[in-house]
């Protein structure tokens, strides 16, 4: 009796109107229902309903592109954890730092968050080279391998904009030093080759106050304009970016004819 | 095929002739209301034009907004007293944190040095049992009067306009560097003789 009201009720459950408007197909009992599952599920769409068999095989890609977005979920769920709590100026910034360690639940977000950026900067790296030893640069997925060179741009864009955010001594030199590099681009930056180029007269277009360097920090020193202005780029804008391209990269891996094999 | 090419074209030439100004150049055709596949693609042509241009305004704009047009950065000249309270042989902390300059009192003048590592732009610290600045970040060093000799710095210490002001004050004016490297050193207003 007990029996017969179960299964009574979940033929009422997925036979229900809510249930029949989020799955459309029904539950699949053969390889037809698990394709059309797939086919019709936005989350299960991303991936190919079948694959070549080496494809899964850990010794082939590692994982590595995996892994490397996998870390970069985690690294957006933490960051935005400690979004919450940090704040972005010079009276708080390391206070705050401090305080997610010492007195603010769950802390080891911020941990979380360091050490998942350190290694999805290694995962990248991994990523790349497996890429490179499997041969998979090669025709057709050479423009995707340029689409994963943005990607490992932006990886360590995000890597080294999270850096000053602590502003310790650490993150203010290493970023001092790391923004000097800026000063040296050719042309664009106050000390690179060609500026000289850049003058009309006796006066320079590029200077102290109109170069790379300048633009990136909002000012001529790392100090509260640079930090804002880290923060920002590191939260908001180099994120963005680098989702559109992992959309389009996925998107190639799939158009490509799906991971490379063994020629 | 029921119509034929020229059939076509005929049937078009008589839907653009019923306009008053549906002037039709010959081997052109035209739509409905006088538009010519060349006045097509010319409009098609300026409206990407315009497209471009205004990206392009955008971009400029957007890279603008980011140089700020007010820094609030220490001020660039400053009174640094009487060269009587620098003692001969001395490298003078008292303006570092504030200002970023060394003022050294060498053996005939005395210097304002830029407290910027010529590498890639740490403070060095005077370490004066050793007579050398040294920066930690990447190890250079340079001697009391900011010769590099050690480490990865390419050039000298910049030295910044120094001079006396109507009361006999030494004024130093950091928009004005002095490099060694180009023989700048040598300029009278790159320090103040004593
Ligand atoms: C944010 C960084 C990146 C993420 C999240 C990412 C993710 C992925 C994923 C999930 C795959 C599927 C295969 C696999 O897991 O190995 C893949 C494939 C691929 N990636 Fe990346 N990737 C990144 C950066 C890069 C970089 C730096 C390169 C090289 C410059 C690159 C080039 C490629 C190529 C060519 C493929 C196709 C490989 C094949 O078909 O065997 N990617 N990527
Ligand atoms: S910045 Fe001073 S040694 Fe590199």
């Amino acid at each position: 009796m007990a029996e017969e009201e179960k299964k009574d009720f979940w033929a009422r459950f997925f036979g229900s109107y809510i249930w029949k408007s989020i799955f459309r197909v029904g539950i699949p009992r053969d390889r037809r229902g698990r394709l059309m599952q797939v086919l019709s599920n936005f989350f299960l769409h991303l991936h190919p309903v079948s694959l070549p068999k080496h494809a899964v095989k850990l010794k082939y890609t590692w994982c590595m592109g995996g892994l490397s977005f996998f870390l970069f979920i985690v690294l957006t769920f933490t960051g935005v954890l400690l979004m919450f709590y940090y704040r972005p100026t010079i009276e708080y910034a390391y206070n705050d730092v401090i305080d997610l360690r010492e007195t603010t639940p769950m802390g080891i977000m911020r941990e979380i968050h360091r050490w998942a950026a350190h290694l999805m900067v290694i995962a990248v790296w991994f990523h790349m080279f497996r890429v490179f030893m499997t041969g998979s640069y090669k025709a057709p997925r050479e423009f995707n391998w340029c689409i994963g060179v943005v990607l490992l741009t932006f990886t360590l864009l995000l890597s080294f904009t999270g850096y000053l955010l602590p502003w310790d001594q650490l993150a203010i030199w290493a970023i001092t030093v790391g923004s000097n590099m800026a000063a040296a681009t050719p042309f664009v930056g106050q000390e690179g080759p060609g500026v000289a180029l850049l003058s009309i007269g006796n006066v320079n277009l590029i200077g102290r106050t109109s170069d790379a360097r300048f633009l990136l920090l909002g000012d001529t020193s790392i100090g509260a304009g640079a930090l804002l202005r880290f923060y920002v780029f590191h939260c908001v804008f180099f994120p963005l970016i680098a989702v559109f391209f992992m959309v389009v990269h996925f998107w190639r891996v799939r158009k490509d004819g799906g991971i490379s094999g063994p020629v | 095929m029921a119509d034929s090419k020229q059939d076509q074209a005929d049937k078009l030439k008589a839907a653009g002739a019923g306009k008053a100004h549906g002037h039709v150049a010959k081997g052109h055709v035209a739509s409905g209301d006088g538009q010519t596949r060349r006045s097509f693609i010319s409009w098609v042509v300026v409206g990407w034009a315009a497209f471009a241009a205004c990206m392009g305004g955008l971009a400029t704009i957007t890279m603008r907004f980011f140089a700020p047009n007010v820094l609030y950065e220490p001020q660039q000249t400053f009174r640094a007293g009487a060269v009587s309270e620098y003692a001969p042989g001395e490298v003078s902390t008292r303006w570092k944190s504030k200002f970023g300059i060394w003022i050294v009192r060498l053996d005939d003048r005395v210097v304002a040095l830029s407290t910027i590592c010529t590498h890639l732009g740490c403070t060095p610290n005077w370490l004066a049992s050793e007579q050398k600045f040294k920066c930690p970040c990447h190890g250079s060093a340079f001697r009391m009067n900011g010769i590099n000799f050690e480490g990865p710095a390419p050039r000298p210490l910049e030295r910044h306009k120094i001079y006396l002001d109507d009361e006999g004050i030494m004024v130093v004016d950091k928009t004005v560097s002095f490099r060694q490297e180009r023989g700048q050193w040598d300029e009278p207003e790159s320090f103040v003789a004593v």
